[in-house]
């Protein structure tokens, strides 16, 4: 019964409307289809948020992992109100970072720094919104890590270095991965944040979600539900690769 | 062989596919009822999000004062006015809707929702109307005062996308009438909305974004409706703003649905009547009624021109606005390809 349980929630979660997006996409035949996702403003559109999202998901994954480390090894005072701010990213409204971002690297930047309505901010806004998925994912396995590992590892020679390669690394890679799929999923997405600061110039700053709700406003939902199926792809394909690496890397250990 | 195994798998595979019909079955109930009628003494009101403060802190306290209002009772939704138009063809309930767009309503024509006869009133089916205006910083520091300036001048010019907001699409047409209106040929006045589409830093999702960029910082000068303008002062943000000697007249359209109860109908009549039309005055919009117009708040541009005068919004939407062969579709393209 639990299967059943699970298996009914997950269609009328997710599966129904992911197949509703599918079946609409394809509505005017694979052709329809190709003719949607191919005009240039749609390829544009696609290219700058998959790029944008491959450069933010690879910031996380070094700056996150950092960031899980220091909050696991290191102390300091507030470390735990630190902490506690990590996952705020996930709580503003979308709409508000949005805001936010604009005024603090727009025109009047308190910091100097002008990049509104730019492809850089783009990336900032997404590094933000896209923070807490590999800290989060992170910092469990280091809790968990055994410390005698390092500590044999040390008295048998190997430099903090190798330690950290051989030894701690091999250990965080699931989280890493995890959090990069996730992180990943949610970029490609993302609307929100970017509305206000990204510019929504079509060719320049139009991200594929900004654009799809241009299609939707223009009644063209075919249009708008092919230019999906292309993310979730994308997205399924990057998540693909995440597991065979995985795998690969399992393999390896052994 | 595990036969037994792999009946009971099937067996569960039915139970799950016969829970799953059971509660999409459910679900489907549950969504007919959200749409049924409400109390006759109910107004469900569906309107684009500019007017939100007109109507709640104005226009329906003031119904409700009326002898035909007495008793009547709101329930306000406000969003983007596409996104309001096809909530409701999807089912949200509405007696009473207000859009930016003509084509909002005709949506709901199409789907039966509103009557094909919508427009035979006196006001043709419009409530309020507005012109676009252009929105600029206090003393307008770089003297713009019509739409040719914005080609000539030096200036950054901020207005939203009109492929995400349909509303965004008076703001194109008045670049593109004060061309015509100015003896400029179709095609130089389409190279005039060119000129001005480049010089754009951002195009906003919204006009409700575009003034927070705007207001954040970002260009030069808005492009936006003179209420919304208005609306901005009325809220304190230190904007000012210029109507040009030649734009175009935003007409907003408002409608009962069908079989909407008498409440909605007394509504929209007080919308229309001279108090009803002075309040609209007090916030902003242009009255529809003439003889209430205030010419000192509300300047008349010399040449004000209409969305008629090209054909309407159908085949302006078609012309202009369609994304494969639409004639703005066609400049943001030739705009990607020169940036890059």
């Amino acid at each position: 019964m639990n299967k059943g349980l699970v298996l009914t929630y997950l269609s009328l979660i997710v599966l129904l409307p992911l197949a509703a997006i599918a079946t609409k996409a394809f509505e005017n035949g694979p052709s329809g289809f190709w003719t949607a996702v191919s005009s240039p403003q749609a390829v544009a559109a696609l290219k700058l948020t998959v790029i944008a999202s491959l450069i933010v998901v690879v910031i996380n994954a070094v700056m996150g992992t950092l960031i899980a480390w220091v909050m696991v090894r290191d102390d300091f005072p507030g470390k735990s109100v630190v902490n506690s701010f990590i996952d705020l990213p996930f709580a503003l409204p979308t709409i508000v970072a949005s805001l936010t971002l604009l005024t603090i690297y727009g025109k009047d930047s308190p910091l100097g720094i002008n990049v509104a309505f730019t492809q850089t901010a783009v990336v900032i806004a997404l590094l933000f919104v896209t923070l807490p998925f590999v800290v989060r994912a992170v910092q469990p396995l280091l809790l968990s890590l055994d410390r005698d590992m390092e500590s044999a590892a040390e008295s048998l020679g190997a430099g903090r270095w190798r330690i950290f390669r051989q030894i701690i690394l091999p250990n965080l890679a699931p989280g890493i991965f995890t959090g990069i799929a996730l992180a990943f999923a949610r970029a490609l997405g993302e609307f929100g944040s970017l509305v206000l600061v990204s510019g929504n110039v079509p060719f320049k700053t139009e991200v594929a979600s900004v654009f799809i709700r241009g299609q939707i406003e223009s009644d063209n939902l075919v249009g708008a539900s092919a230019v999906s199926v292309v993310l979730l792809a994308v997205s399924l394909a990057l998540l693909a690769c995440v597991t065979l690496i995985q795998r690969k890397g399992l393999r390896h250990g052994n | 062989m595990s036969l037994p195994i792999s009946s009971s798998r099937t067996r569960r595979g039915i139970q799950g596919f016969l829970l799953l019909a059971l509660l999409a079955f459910g679900v489907a109930i549950v969504g007919c009822g959200g749409s049924s009628e409400g109390a006759s003494d109910k107004v469900q009101l569906v309107a684009y999000s500019t007017p939100q403060q007109a109507y709640e802190q104005h226009l329906e306290p003031a119904f409700k004062d009326s002898d035909a209002g007495s008793g009547v009772s709101f329930s306000n939704s406000f969003g983007a006015s596409g996104d309001q138009s096809r909530a409701v063809e999807a089912g949200q309930a509405a007696s009473y809707v207000n859009f930016a767009l003509e084509t909002d309503v005709t949506r709901l024509v199409e789907s039966g929702q509103v009557a094909k006869n919508w427009r035979d009133n006196e006001y043709k089916g419009i409530v309020t109307n507005s012109v676009v205006s252009l929105v600029v910083r206090p003393g307008n520091p770089k003297g713009v005062h019509n739409f040719q300036d914005l080609i000539d001048k030096d200036v950054e010019v901020v207005t939203p996308n009109p492929f995400t907001s349909g509303g965004a699409r008076w703001n194109i047409m008045a670049i593109y009438g004060a061309a015509i209106e100015n003896g400029k040929s179709p095609k130089q006045a389409l190279a005039d909305v060119k000129a001005i589409l480049k010089k754009t830093p951002a195009q906003p999702e919204s006009a409700r974004v575009a003034l927070q960029a705007f207001v954040g910082g970002a260009g030069d000068v808005l492009l936006s409706y003179e209420n919304e303008a208005i609306a901005a002062q009325l809220a304190g943000e230190d904007v000012e703003y210029v109507v040009p000697d030649s734009t175009i007249l935003i007409e907003q359209p408002a409608a009962v649905t069908e079989g909407a109860p008498k409440a909605a109908t007394d509504f929209l009549d007080f919308l229309w009547s001279d108090e009803g039309q002075k309040i609209w005055s007090d916030q902003g919009y242009r009255p529809v009624n003439q003889d209430l117009l205030d010419t000192e708040k509300y300047p008349v541009p010399d040449k004000l021109f209409t969305i008629e005068d090209f054909g309407g919004w159908d085949k302006v939407a078609t012309d202009f606005f369609d994304e494969e062969n639409g004639s703005i579709a066609k400049i943001n393209e030739e705009l990607g390809v020169e940036s890059e």
